[in-house]
């Protein structure tokens, strides 16, 4: 099981990976919501995939009385998942306003905090 | 802590309450998310704002300086959330190293918000930058306190979140501009963080940084800790800005209001640095071992294409911002030495970097204020306007560049010796010759802007000098009798590579 995962998680990670090294913000962010993606099913995976039972210790027990899912790492992905879902919507919004203002969605042409014609530092006093 | 309270059911719970004493240890983080949450509140009462601010920073620092003082006398401080006992609640464990950082944080953030009563227009204070820099507040110093490396990397984005909204305050094209670059960077590089954190998780099992450091050396043999460690240094690395994955900062730190800058360049970048100091020379320093002929190379990419890229800029902000990088690069040098003095010169270094680039884009701002401009091509006749501000300026170059009697030579210093002594003379020649090249663009920057005639005929009104006195004081002082602030950074480097009595503070039962 933990195997296919692997795969899976290595297959979102080149997706996440190639769509960043695009020149276009909306790809870049569409990347880094699929790389977000991939470390959250990474975290699941490392944390062991087991299928037996729910972590519920029953009433009248002290302890799981057998092998049982580990509930730590969906807390962690849950605790990823809104991170990084608040994070893309601004990113997103983000985006959006620098292609109202800039005119543009290619990082090349995104030379406004950099301009290109910036003048050298005089070299004489 | 020591566990007070007995233990309860199998040892995982602690069954009395917790100390009253152990809560100094989230006390920062308490305040700032308190006061963030009623400056929200008080949105409307635009006046009361940079008051309550400067206030809970004041507060801030006292919890701060009392719990350094307190970690000094009796070592690590711990408290685990929840009354579970470590390893299976979150710790927050201070030690010299994270205290103290925090302390020198908590000062420079209380100098900037003291700065920016006169910076911060409505505006400004209508979208909200005291309850961002509250948030962010929290952030720092959650992350140099926090025990738990998941939970490190909430505080990061706690911070990260916060410093968005600090950056794109004003909605200017070149601010939009720079914080995409900033956010997307940034966003990737915590992802990575986390990638590495999912690794650590499937092996060790446990995300206790004090457990972690226990257990790594029963796992050398199974488990691919070099990657971890690996993956953690492009993290942090990125985090740090240094040199392959640095590229975000220039694009954006000059773009937002001086006191956010003065932030970011003072804060920001330190904790990518203190967080490679706890992962890599804490909890895997055989790892840190293997990369450091890497780290070794990334540090002098960094210091020195950081200075030559300040040479180049005619905006003074940008300068500023490169000159950022290459104290990046004096840092990552001495974790790539890892020995006790190389790491407490980083240490030092970080505390004086903190302060010093805060003051530069503090002194950007009164440059403005006196010349009229950002640019070099422009600026002139300072020195003839104001004197003070002149040798005030001065003062806060000759520590950037790292001579006497400024904070940065002592770290330098440190770190130079630390190389020599380790036999790699050629790194000590890169720090020297990062710190030439230091001197010679900003005493271009002296010629021009103070020495010059002035080059127009505007009449620039008088600085605020208040806060960059304020910190200009405490970065000669550190410059003249540093002994105090070398004891405890040697105190906090001996912590972290000796991690016995930080692991023992977190288990006091001897670990498991």
């Amino acid at each position: 099981m933990e195997a296919v995962f692997s795969v899976l998680v290595a297959l979102f990670f080149a997706v996440g990976i190639y769509l960043i090294l695009s020149r276009h913000i909306i790809r870049i962010v569409l990347g880094i919501a699929v790389f977000g993606n991939a470390v959250n099913l990474l975290i699941f995976t490392s944390g062991r995939i087991t299928r037996e039972a729910a972590p519920i210790i029953p009433h009248h027990l002290d302890l799981l009385p057998g092998p049982a899912a580990n509930p730590l790492p969906q807390a962690l992905i849950l605790t990823a998942i809104v991170i990084s879902f608040s994070f893309f919507a601004f990113i997103l919004v983000l985006a959006y306003r620098a292609y109202q203002e800039i005119g543009v969605d290619d990082t090349i042409g995104m030379r406004i905090s950099e301009p290109r014609d910036d003048a050298p530092p005089p070299m004489g006093y | 802590m020591a566990v007070s309270g007995e233990t309860g059911t199998f040892g995982a719970v602690l069954s009395g309450p917790v100390a009253t004493g152990d809560w100094l240890v989230i006390a920062p983080v308490v305040i700032a998310i308190a006061l963030g949450a009623l400056l929200l509140m008080l949105r409307h009462h635009l006046r009361w704002q940079a008051a309550f601010a400067s206030g809970g920073l004041l507060l801030m620092l006292a919890t701060n300086a009392t719990l350094l003082a307190r970690v000094l006398s009796d070592g690590p401080l711990v408290m685990t959330m929840g009354r579970w006992l470590p390893p299976f609640g979150i710790s927050f464990a201070a030690d010299a190293l994270g205290a103290g950082f925090a302390l020198v944080a908590t000062f420079v953030a209380l100098i900037c918000a003291v700065f920016s009563a006169k910076d911060i227009d409505t505006t400004g204070r209508r979208y909200g930058f005291y309850p961002f820099l509250m948030l962010m507040m929290a952030g720092v110093n959650g992350a140099f306190l926090t025990g738990d490396i998941f939970n490190l990397y909430v505080w990061f984005e706690v911070f990260l979140i916060a410093s968005f909204g600090l950056l794109i305050l004003g909605s200017e094209r070149a601010q939009i501009d720079g914080a995409t670059k900033y956010g997307i960077l940034n966003l990737l590089a915590t992802a990575l963080f986390l990638v590495a954190t999912a690794y650590l998780y499937g092996a060790f099992g446990t995300l206790n940084m004090a457990d972690i450091a226990t257990k790594a050396s029963g796992l050398r043999g199974s488990a691919p800790l070099t990657t971890i460690a690996a993956l953690y240094l492009l993290a942090f690395g990125m985090k740090a800005a240094a040199f392959p994955v640095n590229f975000w900062l220039p694009a954006s730190y000059h773009t937002p209001r001086l006191v956010t800058a003065a932030l970011f360049g003072g804060l920001l970048t330190k904790i990518g640095i203190y967080a490679l100091l706890r992962t890599l020379v804490m909890i895997f320093p055989v790892e840190r071992l293997a990369l450091s002929p890497i780290i070794v190379w990334v540090a002098v990419a960094t210091m020195i294409l950081g200075v030559m890229g300040a040479l180049a800029q005619t905006d003074i902000r940008r300068m500023f911002g490169f000159l950022v990088i290459s104290g990046v690069g004096i840092m990552m040098a001495g974790l790539a030495l890892g020995d006790r003095a190389g790491v407490s010169g980083t240490i030092l270094y970080a505390v004086h970097s903190m302060l010093v680039m805060a003051a530069l884009y503090l002194l950007a701002g009164a440059m403005r204020e006196t010349g009229g401009s950002f640019l070099l091509t422009e600026l002139g006749g300072i020195y003839r306007k104001s004197p003070f501000l002149t040798t005030v300026a001065f003062l806060i170059f000759l520590a950037a560049a790292g001579l006497p009697p400024g904070s940065g030579l002592w770290p330098k210093v440190m770190i130079a010796r630390a190389s020599i002594e380790a036999g790699e003379g050629w790194l000590a020649g890169a720090i020297l010759l990062c710190g030439f090249l230091t001197t010679i663009a900003l005493g271009r920057v002296f010629v021009l802007a103070f020495w010059r005639d002035a080059r127009q005929a505007h009449v620039g009104g008088d600085a605020a000098y208040g806060p960059l006195v304020a910190l200009a004081v405490p970065i000669v002082v550190l410059g003249i009798f540093p002994e105090q602030v070398v004891r405890i950074a040697d105190l906090a480097s001996a912590g972290l590579i000796d991690s016995t009595a930080y692991v023992r503070s977190v288990f006091p039962a001897g670990g498991n």
